[in-house]
């Protein structure tokens, strides 16, 4: 792939990972036993450091003046490419691992594949990523039986968790013009592929939690044209507040 | 399925080999509801998930000890726990949760 | 044996430097003092999150978000160590909880101040850290086995916290106009705090006997205070922030600094629950603990379940 398309395939990937680590980091004192609370920071932690180091890389192949936190501070609601599956709110514990989980198993196959490409750089990050979302996706699988497989009322929330979040599922597995690009070159698995493995493992999960997957559901898009959700608008200004506030200042 | 009470899970001490070879040596305890929850808060606390060490977590009532220092007419073996007074605080049924 | 005979025996350990543990034979009332000295350390651990944690989400820079989330995460481990170091006396976690809910447990009265700019993180990592690494140092040889171990492994990750803190004033001194002057004014907030963690005079704190004599405490507070300041003033010369004591002065005979009043007033009020935070800090534990109840429950639920496997 081209410096060029490579560099915006980094910069979708990283922004994932960067606000998942954002939503993360929100839970920090609000955990429901001081063990989760660890165990939430650290996973936050991770995906930090992957957004870090994906957003270094992409400043670095535009080659430009643009820095990675130029990329996470100064950049406007519609330059975002996030998936929309990523800004919604820690509205509970179970929004938390529904949102988490399926974004796990998305990262999971993306650094699968990302792990075996020639680009020396990214297959470095993707191989680091990739031990750490096994670890990831095993923490959040087991609080989807935890919850599914609990009692009355985690059962209910954690199953209008799945209901409210499904719509957001689709983007995971759209394709555009960039990832037909990507696609061609290796560095990505097809869309039908990715939504194949995801739906397995998600049925599988559900199955065994006794939660059910929705029925065909509309599902949204946007992000990787810049339209999000009214949550990120949100989300940024409190991210980005300091940069924007004082644009002349080191940090 | 009998009221299901509010705890912090139960108490689990860990056990760690920080190299092949070396021993295991017990770094602390961490509270969870089940072994395998255990397993990962004692990973999380203790090691960062350090690769390559080994990890047992046992729960902190199935450990039998004794004190070899104590004068052996004071050694009960029904009073063999790790810990002071094994059995926890209960709080009363109807006490609204905090 | 007696009680009194045990007391003897037992004050003949400490006064060898003999490290008790969980189940050797020790005086009930330090066992009660053991207990609320670390579940108090503990709390402050998990309560010192929040005003931390205040200014996670607004890190201005991604390496700043990391090492910020790095400190928090080791705050909390810390919180653990040491409930775990204070479960070997028979108490339950869930009666520790309880207790700082019902206000029967204390925790750090700095954490009742808040934390109101960015600035604050590198006061609090420089000041807060550094009060308390002081004292942990000398905690290291408490006479208690569990809580000296478990100062020995906090002492090994607290210094990194410092010097994240010292870094960022550091950076902002060195910055803009208004940077500088974040600085200072969050040195200007947090300095006379941090002084008051060391704790009322000796003369003034009823329990310094006891603690001390069970060798529970290795050094007086105003000792330790003593340390910090004259530790902590050239630091803040170096970067060029004005400790906010007028009365700060270097004693040549003493080799050490003479500085101001404490406002001793403040400092009860504050220990009283007349700090800024003090209700909100509270608060916010308890709607964790309460929002988390349907969690704990669903996953005891679950292991009692699957208990067969």
């Amino acid at each position: 792939m081209d410096s060029l398309n490579l560099s915006k395939f980094c910069i979708r990937l990283g922004d994932h990972c960067l606000i998942m680590a954002h939503r993360q980091s929100e839970l920090c004192s609000n955990g429901p036993f001081l063990e989760e609370d660890i165990a939430q920071i650290n996973l936050g932690l991770d995906l930090l450091g992957q957004a870090e180091a994906l957003l270094i890389y992409a400043a670095k192949l535009e080659g430009g003046s643009r820095s990675a936190d130029d990329l996470a501070f100064r950049r406007s609601e519609r330059q975002f490419h996030n998936f929309m599956l990523t800004e919604q709110p820690n509205t509970d514990f179970a929004f938390v691992i529904v949102r988490q989980y399926i974004m796990s198993l998305y990262l999971l196959k993306t650094y699968q594949v990302l792990s075996k490409v020639e680009d020396e750089t990214l297959s470095g990050i993707a191989l680091k990523a990739l031990k750490e979302l096994t670890y990831h996706e095993r923490h959040f699988s087991m609080w989807i039986n935890r919850l599914g497989d609990g009692t009355a009322e985690s059962k209910l929330r954690i199953q209008t968790a799945v209901d409210e979040l499904w719509m957001f599922v689709g983007e995971l597995y759209e394709e555009d013009a960039l990832d037909l690009t990507a696609q061609k070159a290796l560095y990505a698995p097809k869309g039908e592929e990715m939504k194949a493995f995801l739906m397995e493992q998600i049925t599988a999960k559900f199955t065994e939690a006794t939660l059910s997957v929705p029925e065909s559901v509309y599902m949204t898009t946007g992000s990787k044209q810049g339209i999000h959700t009214e949550y990120l608008g949100f989300l940024l200004t409190e991210m980005q507040y300091l940069q924007r506030a004082y644009p002349d200042a080191k940090w | 399925m009998s009221e299901v009470k509010d705890t912090q899970g139960q108490l689990w001490e860990v056990f760690i080999q920080t190299k092949k070879g070396l021993p295991f040596k017990h770094f602390g305890s961490v509270h969870a509801f089940d072994k395998e929850m255990a397993i990962q808060n004692a990973r999380d606390l203790y090691t960062r998930r350090g690769e390559g060490k080994g990890m047992w977590v046992v729960p902190a009532d199935a450990i039998v000890a004794v004190d070899p220092n104590n004068d052996a007419s004071f050694f009960e073996p029904a009073d063999d726990k790790i810990y002071r007074h094994p059995t926890f605080y209960e709080l009363p049924d109807g006490t609204k949760n905090m | 044996m007696g009680a009194e005979e045990l007391d003897v025996l037992f004050q003949e350990r400490i006064d060898a430097n003999d490290k008790i543990e969980p189940r050797d034979s020790m005086p009930e009332e330090y066992r009660k003092h053991l207990i609320r000295q670390m579940s108090q350390h503990a709390h402050s651990e998990v309560i010192g999150m929040q005003p931390e944690g205040n200014w996670i989400t607004r890190a201005p820079s991604l390496r700043a978000k990391k090492i910020l989330l790095a400190k928090v995460q080791d705050e909390a481990g810390h919180g653990l160590y040491l409930y775990s170091a204070t479960e070997t006396l028979g108490i339950s976690r869930e009666e520790l909880i309880e207790k700082l809910h019902q206000g029967k447990a204390k925790y750090a009265s700095i954490f009742n101040y808040p934390a109101l700019t960015w600035a604050d993180m590198g006061a609090i990592g420089w000041l807060v850290d550094g009060a308390a690494i002081t004292n942990q140092v000398s905690l290291q040889r408490t006479s208690y086995g569990p809580y000296a171990r478990a100062m020995v492994k906090i002492c090994k990750e607290e210094s990194f916290h410092q010097r994240q803190g010292y870094e960022i004033m550091a950076s902002m001194a060195n910055g803009t106009a208004e940077q500088k002057e974040m600085a200072q004014d969050a040195l200007n907030r947090f300095w006379w705090p941090s002084l008051m963690m060391f704790g009322p005079h000796d003369s003034d704190s009823p329990r310094t006997g006891n603690a001390m004599k069970w060798k529970i405490k290795r050094e007086f507070n105003d000792v330790l205070r003593k340390r910090f300041i004259d530790k902590t003033v050239s630091q803040a010369e170096l970067i060029g922030l004005t400790i906010p004591d007028k009365d700060l002065k270097w004693n040549e005979e003493n080799n050490s600094y003479d500085f101001g009043q404490i406002d001793w007033d403040e400092f009860w009020s504050v220990v009283k629950g007349g700090g800024p935070c003090n209700v909100k800090r509270l608060k916010h534990h308890k709607k964790a603990h309460q929002e988390g109840e349907w969690v704990r429950k669903a996953a005891a639920a679950y292991a009692q379940k699957h208990s067969s496997k």
